[in-house]
């Protein structure tokens, strides 16, 4: 062999280096770092929705499509999203009827009785990605978190089932799956938004009620629409820094 | 008569304890947290993108409007103008992804419409309803009604 001892050691040490270098870029691979997710900065996000009630017609579309796209069991009563209807007299703002017949799954029927004295409108619900989520705060695993962009997340793999995530949601947007027995709740289809895709519901809402929105992006019409109209989050008292903006939220609305 | 022990030698055995205790504990925690827990806050960083790696089972309207163009500009001049593909033909993802093999159903042309176009007390005025029972009995919305760039007359 004329290869001499010099350039041997040589080319031993940089075959290990580069090994060693690849092996940890491979292992950032499988640790699934977001910051390594093709084209997707996490920290280049805030993701919110917008939702114009004075637009909802109840269709049902955007609980239907929810449904499909995240897997959500069919029966029972398990939601990441469904639409409420008020009823409310309006000089009695304080005991409206609430509706939902199986979330608005199946659309609505016309009211049993036909009083145009009466005020009416649809409620779509959803998780309201608090930025400051009493959800997260209890939950004793951290297998519930707010991710860099935003969105309340669960972790499938590390919740415990406990539950008590369900009683701190004001908003009660959380389930136990029935089959898995772990808690699950609506994150605004973060395998679509991370892809430059709209969520579900709002794909599929055919009167533009529900627009998902990134308040980092200084382009979108999210700035106008908090400008041009008068917003409210739900329960604003709780302080959770909701991030779901309703336009004509009737004070009947809880 | 034995040598009492001296307390030099009981604090010994104390740190001996102590040591082996947060030794075990270093250990265990080392074995059972996750490498990736605690990234970016009190979380397991993996979760993010196991919720990115669900599978999607709405195309997006970009991938409708990629082959069906001549459908879309028909659509963009009409009052279905925003309304997706995917709200009236269903989730068709799978039909994107293979448009050979797995071909969508066609709507039904009344039960389809009135999902949204049926009248209620509840819907904002200004949306275009109708009583179907009164307005067309039976039969199908299309045979009046073009149905992805329909008019009002």
């Amino acid at each position: 062999m004329d290869q001499d001892r010099r350039t041997f050691l040589g080319q031993t040490g940089r075959l290990l280096v580069l090994t060693a270098s690849a092996g940890v870029a491979w292992e950032h691979v499988l640790a699934g770092r977001p910051e390594e997710a093709p084209n997707y900065r996490a920290t280049d996000h805030w993701w919110a929705m917008s939702i114009d009630i004075e637009t909802c017609i109840g269709c049902g579309n955007c609980v239907r499509a929810c449904k499909t796209e995240n897997d959500v069991p069919r029966e029972p009563q398990t939601f990441r999203t469904w639409v409420e209807r008020y009823t409310v007299d309006p000089a009695d703002l304080e005991h409206p009827k609430v509706e939902s017949p199986d979330g608005g799954y199946g659309g609505f029927h016309e009211l049993e009785v036909r009083n145009p004295d009466l005020k009416s409108f649809f409620v779509p619900k959803l998780c309201n990605h608090c930025a400051h989520s009493p959800c997260v705060q209890v939950c004793p695993v951290g297998a519930t978190f707010e991710s860099q962009d935003g969105v309340v997340l669960v972790d499938r793999e590390y919740c415990l089932g406990c539950s008590y995530c369900i009683q701190a949601c004001p908003y009660g947007c959380r389930f136990i799956d029935p089959r898995t027995h772990t808690v699950d709740k609506c994150n605004f289809c973060y395998h679509r938004i991370t892809r430059g895709l709209t969520t579900a519901c709002c794909e599929t809402c055919p009167t533009g009620t529900r627009v998902l929105a990134d308040l980092k992006d200084p382009k979108d019409p999210i700035h106008a629409f908090l400008r041009d109209h008068k917003v409210q989050v739900l329960k604003p008292q709780m302080a959770t820094g909701s991030k779901v903006f309703y336009n004509g939220l009737d004070g009947s609305v809880r | 008569m034995a040598r009492r022990t001296s307390t030099h030698v009981h604090l010994l055995r104390m740190a001996g304890l102590f040591v082996v205790g947060i030794t075990a504990f270093v250990g265990l925690r080392w074995v059972m947290v996750p490498a990736d827990f605690g990234e970016f806050g009190h979380y397991r960083s993996g979760a993010v993108l196991d919720n990115m790696n669900r599978p999607r089972v709405f195309a997006g309207q970009a991938a409708c409007v990629e082959c069906h163009t001549d459908v879309a500009e028909l659509r963009a001049k009409g009052r279905h103008a925003r309304v997706a593909c995917e709200a009236c033909h269903g989730a068709l993802a799978a039909h994107a992804a293979s448009p050979a093999e797995v071909k969508p159903v066609r709507p039904d042309a009344r039960a389809t419409c009135i999902v949204c176009h049926t009248a209620s007390l509840s819907k904002p005025k200004s949306f275009p309803q109708v009583l179907p029972a009164e307005h067309a009995p039976e039969g199908s919305c299309a045979a009046c009604h073009a149905v992805h760039n329909p008019k009002i007359s």
